[in-house]
Protein backbone atom coordinates (compact mmCIF):
# COMPACT_ATOMS: atom_id res chain seq x y z
CA UNK A 1 0.00 0.00 0.00
CA UNK A 2 1.44 3.72 -0.79
CA UNK A 3 1.95 6.00 1.96
CA UNK A 4 0.68 8.65 0.42
CA UNK A 5 -1.43 8.16 -2.95
CA UNK A 6 -2.70 11.46 -4.38
CA UNK A 7 -4.66 10.89 -8.02
CA UNK A 8 -6.33 13.59 -9.86
CA UNK A 9 -6.49 16.35 -7.30
CA UNK A 10 -7.46 19.75 -8.74
CA UNK A 11 -7.67 23.41 -6.68
CA UNK A 12 -8.85 26.50 -8.46
CA UNK A 13 -8.63 29.75 -6.10
CA UNK A 14 -11.52 32.02 -8.51
CA UNK A 15 -9.03 32.23 -11.72
CA UNK A 16 -6.19 30.28 -10.49
CA UNK A 17 -5.80 26.95 -11.07
CA UNK A 18 -3.72 26.01 -8.29
CA UNK A 19 -3.75 22.48 -9.17
CA UNK A 20 -4.39 20.80 -13.01
CA UNK A 21 -4.79 17.30 -11.82
CA UNK A 22 -1.89 15.77 -10.14
CA UNK A 23 -1.51 12.63 -9.81
CA UNK A 24 1.43 10.88 -7.31
CA UNK A 25 1.97 7.87 -5.65
CA UNK A 26 4.63 8.05 -2.87
CA UNK A 27 5.58 4.32 -2.04
CA UNK A 28 6.73 3.55 2.23
CA UNK A 29 10.14 4.04 3.38
CA UNK A 30 10.87 7.07 0.51
CA UNK A 31 12.96 9.75 1.26
CA UNK A 32 10.44 12.01 -1.92
CA UNK A 33 11.13 15.14 -2.98
CA UNK A 34 8.53 17.86 -4.16
CA UNK A 35 9.96 20.92 -6.02
CA UNK A 36 8.75 23.37 -7.83
CA UNK A 37 9.25 27.06 -8.13
CA UNK A 38 7.10 29.49 -6.03
CA UNK A 39 3.48 29.24 -7.04
CA UNK A 40 3.41 25.85 -8.60
CA UNK A 41 1.22 24.57 -6.17
CA UNK A 42 3.61 22.50 -4.02
CA UNK A 43 1.60 24.37 -0.56
CA UNK A 44 -1.43 23.90 -1.69
CA UNK A 45 -0.89 20.35 -2.37
CA UNK A 46 0.55 19.52 1.28
CA UNK A 47 -2.92 21.48 2.79
CA UNK A 48 -4.76 18.83 1.16
CA UNK A 49 -2.95 16.31 1.79
CA UNK A 50 -2.92 17.56 5.87
CA UNK A 51 -6.67 18.36 5.56
CA UNK A 52 -5.97 22.39 5.81
CA UNK A 53 -7.76 22.88 2.43
CA UNK A 54 -9.99 20.77 0.51
CA UNK A 55 -9.64 19.35 -3.02
CA UNK A 56 -11.82 20.51 -5.54
CA UNK A 57 -11.47 16.88 -7.61
CA UNK A 58 -9.21 13.67 -7.09
CA UNK A 59 -8.52 12.24 -3.83
CA UNK A 60 -5.80 11.32 -1.25
CA UNK A 61 -5.16 9.01 1.10
CA UNK A 62 -2.33 8.43 3.27
CA UNK A 63 -1.77 4.77 4.12
CA UNK A 64 -5.09 3.85 2.84
CA UNK A 65 -7.00 5.99 4.28
CA UNK A 66 -8.95 8.73 2.43
CA UNK A 67 -8.47 12.31 3.85
CA UNK A 68 -11.76 13.33 3.55
CA UNK A 69 -14.16 10.75 4.69
CA UNK A 70 -11.88 8.75 7.02
CA UNK A 71 -9.37 12.17 8.22
CA UNK A 72 -9.33 11.13 11.58
CA UNK A 73 -7.21 7.55 10.59
CA UNK A 74 -5.30 9.79 8.01
CA UNK A 75 -4.28 12.35 10.09
CA UNK A 76 -3.45 10.22 12.56
CA UNK A 77 -0.73 8.76 10.35
CA UNK A 78 0.33 12.03 9.00
CA UNK A 79 3.10 14.80 10.67
CA UNK A 80 3.37 18.11 8.88
CA UNK A 81 5.80 20.66 9.49
CA UNK A 82 4.37 23.93 8.20
CA UNK A 83 6.23 26.42 6.03
CA UNK A 84 5.13 29.44 7.94
CA UNK A 85 6.74 30.01 11.41
CA UNK A 86 3.68 29.81 13.42
CA UNK A 87 3.80 29.23 17.72
CA UNK A 88 1.08 29.72 20.19
CA UNK A 89 2.49 32.66 22.85
CA UNK A 90 0.70 31.34 25.63
CA UNK A 91 2.76 28.38 26.20
CA UNK A 92 6.51 27.29 27.12
CA UNK A 93 8.20 24.27 24.58
CA UNK A 94 7.04 21.04 26.84
CA UNK A 95 3.53 22.46 27.12
CA UNK A 96 3.46 22.82 23.38
CA UNK A 97 4.40 19.80 22.80
CA UNK A 98 2.60 17.70 25.03
CA UNK A 99 -0.46 19.46 24.08
CA UNK A 100 0.25 18.73 20.27
CA UNK A 101 0.45 14.63 21.71
CA UNK A 102 -2.76 15.19 23.77
CA UNK A 103 -4.63 16.83 20.32
CA UNK A 104 -3.45 12.94 18.58
CA UNK A 105 -5.44 10.91 21.44
CA UNK A 106 -1.79 10.24 23.37
CA UNK A 107 -0.92 10.21 26.88
CA UNK A 108 2.00 9.92 29.19
CA UNK A 109 4.12 10.15 25.94
CA UNK A 110 7.00 12.02 27.51
CA UNK A 111 9.80 9.51 26.88
CA UNK A 112 8.67 10.41 23.48
CA UNK A 113 8.67 14.22 23.66
CA UNK A 114 11.81 14.17 25.63
CA UNK A 115 13.64 11.87 22.20
CA UNK A 116 12.54 14.50 20.36
CA UNK A 117 13.72 17.43 22.00
CA UNK A 118 17.63 15.88 22.56
CA UNK A 119 17.58 15.16 18.94
CA UNK A 120 16.59 18.40 18.01
CA UNK A 121 18.70 20.30 20.51
CA UNK A 122 15.99 21.94 22.23
CA UNK A 123 16.26 19.85 25.54
CA UNK A 124 17.78 23.15 27.27
CA UNK A 125 14.91 24.85 25.70
CA UNK A 126 12.36 23.17 27.12
CA UNK A 127 10.77 25.06 29.84
CA UNK A 128 11.39 28.20 28.17
CA UNK A 129 8.10 30.33 26.74
CA UNK A 130 8.15 30.21 22.60
CA UNK A 131 7.65 33.95 22.63
CA UNK A 132 11.34 34.08 23.90
CA UNK A 133 12.82 31.41 21.23
CA UNK A 134 15.35 32.43 18.57
CA UNK A 135 13.71 31.65 15.17
CA UNK A 136 15.07 29.15 14.63
CA UNK A 137 14.56 27.43 17.62
CA UNK A 138 11.02 28.35 16.95
CA UNK A 139 11.39 25.95 13.67
CA UNK A 140 12.89 23.33 15.37
CA UNK A 141 9.63 23.01 17.69
CA UNK A 142 7.98 23.11 14.50
CA UNK A 143 9.27 20.05 13.87
CA UNK A 144 9.09 18.70 17.28
CA UNK A 145 5.14 19.25 16.58
CA UNK A 146 5.09 17.13 13.27
CA UNK A 147 6.71 13.98 15.38
CA UNK A 148 5.50 14.13 18.57
CA UNK A 149 3.00 11.32 17.53
CA UNK A 150 5.45 9.43 15.42
CA UNK A 151 3.45 10.02 12.35
CA UNK A 152 4.43 6.92 9.74
CA UNK A 153 4.27 10.07 6.94
CA UNK A 154 6.16 13.23 7.84
CA UNK A 155 5.98 16.05 5.70
CA UNK A 156 8.26 19.09 5.57
CA UNK A 157 7.44 22.01 3.63
CA UNK A 158 10.72 24.02 3.12
CA UNK A 159 11.79 23.47 6.49
CA UNK A 160 14.98 24.45 6.04
CA UNK A 161 14.24 28.41 4.84
CA UNK A 162 16.27 30.84 6.62
CA UNK A 163 18.02 27.96 8.95
CA UNK A 164 21.58 28.35 10.15
CA UNK A 165 23.58 25.29 9.11
CA UNK A 166 23.62 23.67 12.57
CA UNK A 167 20.08 23.27 12.67
CA UNK A 168 20.06 21.90 8.92
CA UNK A 169 22.62 19.04 9.99
CA UNK A 170 20.75 18.58 13.40
CA UNK A 171 17.33 18.29 11.16
CA UNK A 172 18.48 16.12 7.84
CA UNK A 173 20.32 13.54 10.81
CA UNK A 174 17.64 13.36 12.76
CA UNK A 175 14.78 13.09 9.71
CA UNK A 176 17.51 10.39 7.81
CA UNK A 177 17.34 8.43 11.27
CA UNK A 178 13.64 8.52 10.62
CA UNK A 179 13.59 7.81 7.48
CA UNK A 180 15.94 4.78 8.10
CA UNK A 181 13.53 3.23 10.96
CA UNK A 182 10.80 3.11 8.14
CA UNK A 183 9.11 6.33 8.25
CA UNK A 184 8.59 8.06 4.51
CA UNK A 185 9.17 11.68 3.88
CA UNK A 186 8.28 14.15 1.50
CA UNK A 187 10.66 17.58 1.24
CA UNK A 188 9.30 20.63 -0.80
CA UNK A 189 12.77 22.64 -0.55
CA UNK A 190 14.01 25.51 -3.09
CA UNK A 191 17.71 24.04 -2.04
CA UNK A 192 18.30 21.29 -4.95
CA UNK A 193 21.30 20.06 -3.28
CA UNK A 194 19.68 19.55 -0.49
CA UNK A 195 17.08 17.46 -2.17
CA UNK A 196 19.90 15.54 -4.58
CA UNK A 197 21.32 14.77 -1.36
CA UNK A 198 18.55 13.56 0.45
CA UNK A 199 15.43 12.64 -1.74
CA UNK A 200 15.62 8.92 -3.58
CA UNK A 201 12.63 10.29 -6.22
CA UNK A 202 11.99 13.54 -7.10
CA UNK A 203 8.70 15.59 -8.44
CA UNK A 204 9.00 18.92 -10.57
CA UNK A 205 5.72 21.18 -10.42
CA UNK A 206 5.25 23.49 -12.57
CA UNK A 207 1.61 25.79 -12.57
CA UNK A 208 -0.05 22.90 -10.82
CA UNK A 209 1.03 20.01 -13.17
CA UNK A 210 4.15 17.15 -12.35
CA UNK A 211 6.38 17.95 -15.15
CA UNK A 212 8.54 15.41 -14.25
CA UNK A 213 8.30 12.42 -11.94
CA UNK A 214 11.78 9.82 -11.54
CA UNK A 215 14.43 8.98 -9.38
CA UNK A 216 16.48 10.97 -8.17
CA UNK A 217 19.70 9.65 -10.47
CA UNK A 218 17.45 9.01 -13.40
CA UNK A 219 16.63 12.76 -13.59
CA UNK A 220 20.32 13.89 -13.16
CA UNK A 221 21.24 11.54 -16.23
CA UNK A 222 18.98 13.12 -18.66
CA UNK A 223 21.57 15.85 -18.62
CA UNK A 224 24.10 14.99 -20.72
CA UNK A 225 27.08 13.94 -18.37
CA UNK A 226 28.68 17.12 -17.58
CA UNK A 227 28.71 20.99 -18.46
CA UNK A 228 32.12 22.92 -19.52
CA UNK A 229 31.89 26.39 -17.88
CA UNK A 230 34.48 28.73 -19.66
CA UNK A 231 34.80 32.67 -19.30
CA UNK A 232 36.60 33.98 -22.39
CA UNK A 233 39.07 37.23 -22.36
CA UNK A 234 37.60 38.32 -26.10
CA UNK A 235 35.39 36.96 -29.12
CA UNK A 236 32.09 35.79 -28.80
CA UNK A 237 31.66 31.86 -28.91
CA UNK A 238 31.13 30.43 -32.24
CA UNK A 239 27.96 29.54 -33.90
CA UNK A 240 28.53 25.86 -34.10
CA UNK A 241 28.85 26.14 -29.95
CA UNK A 242 25.79 27.45 -29.16
CA UNK A 243 23.38 24.81 -29.43
CA UNK A 244 25.34 23.42 -26.87
CA UNK A 245 24.89 26.35 -24.71
CA UNK A 246 22.52 25.17 -21.40
CA UNK A 247 21.42 28.03 -20.07
CA UNK A 248 20.13 30.54 -23.01
CA UNK A 249 20.25 33.73 -21.40
CA UNK A 250 24.35 33.34 -20.97
CA UNK A 251 23.58 34.00 -25.49
CA UNK A 252 22.43 37.39 -24.37
CA UNK A 253 25.36 39.24 -22.31
CA UNK A 254 28.72 37.98 -20.31
CA UNK A 255 31.33 35.98 -21.44
CA UNK A 256 30.43 32.95 -19.58
CA UNK A 257 29.16 30.11 -21.53
CA UNK A 258 28.10 26.69 -19.80
CA UNK A 259 28.40 23.93 -22.59
CA UNK A 260 27.00 20.42 -22.44
CA UNK A 261 29.65 17.49 -22.67
CA UNK A 262 28.15 14.04 -23.07
CA UNK A 263 31.67 12.53 -23.07
CA UNK A 264 35.43 14.10 -21.63
CA UNK A 265 36.47 13.70 -25.36
CA UNK A 266 34.06 16.03 -26.57
CA UNK A 267 36.14 18.64 -24.20
CA UNK A 268 38.78 18.58 -27.30
CA UNK A 269 37.13 19.68 -30.09
CA UNK A 270 35.13 22.53 -28.33
CA UNK A 271 37.96 24.26 -27.32
CA UNK A 272 39.55 23.65 -30.62
CA UNK A 273 36.90 25.49 -32.35
CA UNK A 274 37.27 28.50 -29.51
CA UNK A 275 40.46 28.85 -30.60
CA UNK A 276 40.15 28.90 -34.34
CA UNK A 277 37.58 31.14 -33.69
CA UNK A 278 40.22 33.80 -32.04
CA UNK A 279 38.65 33.10 -28.36
CA UNK A 280 41.35 33.54 -25.29
CA UNK A 281 39.90 31.43 -22.64
CA UNK A 282 40.39 33.30 -19.47
CA UNK A 283 38.77 30.33 -16.97
CA UNK A 284 37.32 26.97 -17.39
CA UNK A 285 35.44 24.46 -15.42
CA UNK A 286 34.56 21.04 -16.13
CA UNK A 287 31.40 20.47 -13.49
CA UNK A 288 28.84 17.21 -13.24
CA UNK A 289 25.35 17.91 -13.80
CA UNK A 290 23.10 18.08 -10.66
CA UNK A 291 19.78 18.08 -9.79
CA UNK A 292 19.68 22.60 -10.26
CA UNK A 293 20.19 21.85 -13.74
CA UNK A 294 17.90 19.13 -14.86
CA UNK A 295 15.60 21.78 -12.60
CA UNK A 296 16.19 24.79 -14.88
CA UNK A 297 16.02 22.58 -18.44
CA UNK A 298 13.00 21.16 -17.33
CA UNK A 299 11.57 24.32 -15.81
CA UNK A 300 12.81 26.26 -18.96
CA UNK A 301 11.52 23.76 -21.75
CA UNK A 302 7.85 23.94 -19.76
CA UNK A 303 7.48 27.69 -20.37
CA UNK B 1 -11.66 11.80 24.51
CA UNK B 2 -7.98 12.63 25.24
CA UNK B 3 -7.79 15.09 22.21
CA UNK B 4 -11.23 16.38 23.29
CA UNK B 5 -9.68 16.79 26.95
CA UNK B 6 -6.61 18.60 25.95
CA UNK B 7 -7.88 21.21 23.55
CA UNK B 8 -10.71 21.58 26.41
CA UNK B 9 -7.37 21.84 29.32
CA UNK B 10 -5.79 24.20 26.64
CA UNK B 11 -8.23 26.43 26.37
CA UNK B 12 -8.73 27.03 29.85
CA UNK B 13 -5.00 27.37 30.45
CA UNK B 14 -5.17 29.75 28.05
CA UNK B 15 -6.95 32.55 29.59
CA UNK B 16 -6.01 31.28 33.22
CA UNK B 17 -2.48 32.42 32.27
CA UNK B 18 -3.99 35.88 31.67
CA UNK B 19 -6.43 35.72 34.82
CA UNK B 20 -5.84 39.53 35.54
CA UNK B 21 -7.11 40.54 31.67
CA UNK B 22 -9.92 37.83 31.52
CA UNK B 23 -11.15 37.47 35.20
CA UNK B 24 -10.19 40.06 37.38
CA UNK B 25 -10.70 42.83 35.18
CA UNK B 26 -14.47 41.80 34.38
CA UNK B 27 -14.82 41.48 37.76
CA UNK B 28 -13.90 45.07 38.39
CA UNK B 29 -16.16 46.61 35.92
CA UNK B 30 -19.31 44.91 36.88
CA UNK B 31 -18.32 46.17 40.55
CA UNK B 32 -17.94 49.78 39.10
CA UNK B 33 -21.16 48.81 37.10
CA UNK B 34 -22.48 48.08 41.19
CA UNK B 35 -21.41 50.99 42.08
CA UNK B 36 -22.26 53.41 39.75
CA UNK B 37 -26.15 52.78 39.09
CA UNK B 38 -26.76 51.31 42.42
CA UNK B 39 -25.65 54.50 44.12
CA UNK B 40 -28.11 56.69 41.84
CA UNK B 41 -30.97 54.46 41.02
CA UNK B 42 -31.15 53.04 44.74
CA UNK B 43 -33.27 55.56 46.04
CA UNK B 44 -35.98 56.00 42.74
CA UNK B 45 -36.29 52.31 41.39
CA UNK B 46 -38.09 49.90 43.02
CA UNK B 47 -39.14 46.79 40.49
CA UNK B 48 -40.13 43.68 42.50
CA UNK B 49 -41.90 44.85 46.21
CA UNK B 50 -39.47 43.69 48.73
CA UNK B 51 -36.53 43.95 46.98
CA UNK B 52 -34.36 47.05 46.72
CA UNK B 53 -32.97 48.09 43.39
CA UNK B 54 -29.39 47.14 44.51
CA UNK B 55 -30.67 43.38 45.01
CA UNK B 56 -32.37 43.62 41.58
CA UNK B 57 -29.01 44.42 39.65
CA UNK B 58 -26.83 42.05 41.11
CA UNK B 59 -28.17 39.23 39.23
CA UNK B 60 -28.57 41.07 36.43
CA UNK B 61 -24.61 42.20 36.45
CA UNK B 62 -23.79 38.53 37.31
CA UNK B 63 -25.40 37.38 34.15
CA UNK B 64 -24.18 40.05 31.85
CA UNK B 65 -20.19 38.88 32.85
CA UNK B 66 -20.93 35.14 32.09
CA UNK B 67 -22.36 36.21 28.61
CA UNK B 68 -20.13 38.88 27.67
CA UNK B 69 -16.96 36.64 29.12
CA UNK B 70 -18.05 33.70 27.58
CA UNK B 71 -18.34 35.34 24.39
CA UNK B 72 -15.40 36.84 24.30
CA UNK B 73 -13.20 33.36 25.44
CA UNK B 74 -13.79 31.70 22.22
CA UNK B 75 -14.51 34.11 19.81
CA UNK B 76 -10.81 35.93 21.27
CA UNK B 77 -8.86 32.44 21.06
CA UNK B 78 -10.37 31.58 17.57
CA UNK B 79 -9.28 34.80 16.10
CA UNK B 80 -5.90 34.88 17.28
CA UNK B 81 -5.15 31.33 16.56
CA UNK B 82 -6.54 32.50 13.12
CA UNK B 83 -4.01 36.02 12.64
CA UNK B 84 -1.10 34.14 14.61
CA UNK B 85 -1.53 31.28 12.36
CA UNK B 86 -1.29 28.60 15.17
CA UNK B 87 -4.84 27.16 14.13
CA UNK B 88 -2.92 24.90 12.40
CA UNK B 89 -1.46 22.77 15.48
CA UNK B 90 -5.33 21.86 15.98
CA UNK B 91 -6.66 21.44 12.58
CA UNK B 92 -3.51 19.19 12.19
CA UNK B 93 -4.96 16.42 14.27
CA UNK B 94 -7.51 13.99 14.24
CA UNK B 95 -9.93 16.13 16.35
CA UNK B 96 -13.06 16.08 15.18
CA UNK B 97 -16.33 18.54 14.84
CA UNK B 98 -17.75 17.64 18.12
CA UNK B 99 -14.83 17.56 20.12
CA UNK B 100 -14.00 21.21 18.46
CA UNK B 101 -17.22 22.28 19.03
CA UNK B 102 -17.16 20.51 22.96
CA UNK B 103 -13.92 21.60 23.95
CA UNK B 104 -14.15 25.57 23.08
CA UNK B 105 -17.53 25.76 24.39
CA UNK B 106 -16.91 24.07 27.74
CA UNK B 107 -13.57 26.05 28.35
CA UNK B 108 -15.62 29.46 27.50
CA UNK B 109 -18.50 27.85 30.04
CA UNK B 110 -15.90 27.94 32.85
CA UNK B 111 -14.12 31.42 32.36
CA UNK B 112 -18.15 32.50 31.86
CA UNK B 113 -19.37 30.73 35.24
CA UNK B 114 -15.89 31.94 36.80
CA UNK B 115 -16.45 35.55 36.14
CA UNK B 116 -19.59 35.13 37.20
CA UNK B 117 -18.94 33.66 40.57
CA UNK B 118 -15.91 36.33 41.03
CA UNK B 119 -18.38 39.07 40.94
CA UNK B 120 -21.29 37.09 42.46
CA UNK B 121 -19.02 36.90 45.86
CA UNK B 122 -17.70 40.48 45.62
CA UNK B 123 -21.21 41.84 45.20
CA UNK B 124 -22.68 39.75 47.58
CA UNK B 125 -21.46 42.52 50.40
CA UNK B 126 -23.23 45.10 49.19
CA UNK B 127 -26.76 43.72 49.23
CA UNK B 128 -28.90 40.74 50.63
CA UNK B 129 -29.57 38.58 48.03
CA UNK B 130 -32.50 35.63 48.40
CA UNK B 131 -31.97 32.33 46.81
CA UNK B 132 -35.54 31.41 45.91
CA UNK B 133 -35.20 28.83 43.58
CA UNK B 134 -31.19 27.92 43.57
CA UNK B 135 -31.45 25.54 40.39
CA UNK B 136 -32.90 27.87 38.20
CA UNK B 137 -29.72 30.11 38.79
CA UNK B 138 -27.74 27.29 37.88
CA UNK B 139 -29.19 25.84 35.15
CA UNK B 140 -29.34 29.63 33.52
CA UNK B 141 -25.85 30.46 34.49
CA UNK B 142 -25.11 27.15 32.11
CA UNK B 143 -26.87 27.80 29.33
CA UNK B 144 -26.64 31.37 28.86
CA UNK B 145 -22.66 30.66 29.17
CA UNK B 146 -22.69 27.96 26.57
CA UNK B 147 -24.95 29.30 24.31
CA UNK B 148 -22.60 32.58 24.03
CA UNK B 149 -19.39 30.53 24.03
CA UNK B 150 -21.00 29.00 21.13
CA UNK B 151 -22.01 32.19 19.88
CA UNK B 152 -18.18 33.73 19.88
CA UNK B 153 -17.52 30.12 18.00
CA UNK B 154 -19.46 30.97 14.64
CA UNK B 155 -18.46 34.81 15.41
CA UNK B 156 -14.72 33.78 15.63
CA UNK B 157 -15.01 31.36 12.83
CA UNK B 158 -16.01 33.76 10.44
CA UNK B 159 -14.31 36.93 11.50
CA UNK B 160 -11.01 37.35 9.51
CA UNK B 161 -9.99 40.56 11.17
CA UNK B 162 -10.02 41.47 14.93
CA UNK B 163 -12.45 44.35 13.79
CA UNK B 164 -15.05 42.44 12.52
CA UNK B 165 -14.88 40.60 15.47
CA UNK B 166 -15.36 43.84 17.59
CA UNK B 167 -18.42 44.44 15.21
CA UNK B 168 -20.28 41.54 16.10
CA UNK B 169 -19.43 42.28 20.03
CA UNK B 170 -20.22 46.20 19.88
CA UNK B 171 -23.28 45.66 17.18
CA UNK B 172 -25.26 42.47 18.44
CA UNK B 173 -23.98 41.34 22.01
CA UNK B 174 -23.76 44.45 23.69
CA UNK B 175 -27.05 45.98 22.52
CA UNK B 176 -28.53 42.89 23.44
CA UNK B 177 -27.27 42.22 26.82
CA UNK B 178 -27.74 45.72 27.96
CA UNK B 179 -30.95 45.92 26.57
CA UNK B 180 -32.25 42.20 27.94
CA UNK B 181 -32.98 43.80 31.60
CA UNK B 182 -29.54 44.01 32.87
CA UNK B 183 -30.30 46.80 34.47
CA UNK B 184 -34.66 47.15 34.84
CA UNK B 185 -37.51 44.99 34.64
CA UNK B 186 -39.02 45.20 31.14
CA UNK B 187 -42.47 45.94 32.41
CA UNK B 188 -41.32 49.70 33.28
CA UNK B 189 -40.74 49.89 29.35
CA UNK B 190 -43.46 51.10 26.97
CA UNK B 191 -45.58 48.16 25.33
CA UNK B 192 -43.79 48.43 21.70
CA UNK B 193 -40.15 48.07 23.62
CA UNK B 194 -41.45 45.30 26.19
CA UNK B 195 -42.50 43.20 23.24
CA UNK B 196 -39.28 44.24 20.78
CA UNK B 197 -37.81 42.77 24.19
CA UNK B 198 -39.83 39.40 23.72
CA UNK B 199 -37.42 38.62 20.90
CA UNK B 200 -34.68 39.01 22.56
CA UNK B 201 -32.77 35.93 23.81
CA UNK B 202 -30.72 37.37 26.21
CA UNK B 203 -34.08 38.43 27.98
CA UNK B 204 -35.13 35.24 28.68
CA UNK B 205 -31.42 33.94 29.73
CA UNK B 206 -31.22 37.21 32.62
CA UNK B 207 -34.93 37.11 33.22
CA UNK B 208 -34.70 33.18 34.32
CA UNK B 209 -31.71 33.55 36.40
CA UNK B 210 -33.03 36.60 38.28
CA UNK B 211 -36.22 34.07 38.95
CA UNK B 212 -33.76 31.46 40.54
CA UNK B 213 -32.69 34.36 43.17
CA UNK B 214 -36.60 36.40 44.08
CA UNK B 215 -38.75 33.80 43.05
CA UNK B 216 -40.23 36.59 40.67
CA UNK B 217 -39.76 37.30 37.06
CA UNK B 218 -41.34 39.17 33.95
CA UNK B 219 -42.06 35.66 32.29
CA UNK B 220 -42.82 31.78 33.65
CA UNK B 221 -38.87 30.56 34.16
CA UNK B 222 -40.33 27.14 32.37
CA UNK B 223 -41.02 29.57 29.18
CA UNK B 224 -37.77 30.82 29.33
CA UNK B 225 -36.19 27.93 29.99
CA UNK B 226 -37.99 26.49 26.99
CA UNK B 227 -36.79 29.55 24.29
CA UNK B 228 -33.21 29.72 25.54
CA UNK B 229 -32.62 25.68 25.36
CA UNK B 230 -34.16 25.47 21.96
CA UNK B 231 -32.22 28.36 20.88
CA UNK B 232 -28.81 26.57 21.99
CA UNK B 233 -29.62 24.05 20.08
CA UNK B 234 -30.03 25.65 17.09
CA UNK B 235 -26.77 27.95 17.85
CA UNK B 236 -25.24 24.24 18.42
CA UNK B 237 -26.58 22.84 15.56
CA UNK B 238 -25.05 25.81 13.40
CA UNK B 239 -21.66 26.01 14.73
CA UNK B 240 -20.95 22.39 14.42
CA UNK B 241 -22.23 22.66 10.74
CA UNK B 242 -19.68 24.97 10.31
CA UNK B 243 -16.76 22.99 12.11
CA UNK B 244 -18.04 20.04 9.96
CA UNK B 245 -17.85 21.67 6.45
CA UNK B 246 -14.62 23.53 7.26
CA UNK B 247 -16.06 26.76 6.69
CA UNK B 248 -13.58 29.23 6.56
CA UNK B 249 -11.17 27.42 8.46
CA UNK B 250 -10.37 24.55 5.89
CA UNK B 251 -10.03 26.91 2.73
Amino acid sequence: MAALEIVNVEKRYKSLQALGGVTLSIEAGEFFGLLGPNGAGKTTLISIIAGLNRADAGTVSILGHDVVRDYREARKRLGVVPQELVFDPFFTVRETLRMQSGYFGLKNNDKWIDEVMANLDLTNKADTNMRALSGGMKRRVLVAQALVHKPPVIVLDEPTAGVDVELRQTLWKFITRLNREGHTIVLTTHYLEEAQALCNRVAMLKSGKVVALDSTSALIKRISGSQLVVRLANGTLPDGLKPLVSHPDELVSGNKYTLRVNEYTDVEPILAKLREAGGVIEDMQLQQADLEDVFIQIMEGEK
Amino acid sequence: MIGFRTLFYKEVLRFWKVATQTITAPILTAMLYLLIFGHVLEEHVQVYPDVRYTSFLIPGLIMMSVLQNAFANSSSSLIQSKITGNLVFVLLPPLSHWELFGAYVLASMVRGIAVGAGVFLITAWFAKLTFAAPWWIVIFALLGAGILGTMGLIAGIWAEKFDQLAAFQNFLIMPATFLSGVFYSIHSLPSFWQTVSHFNPFFYMIDGFRYGFFGQSDVNPLISFSIVSVFFVLLAAFAIHLLKSGYKLRH
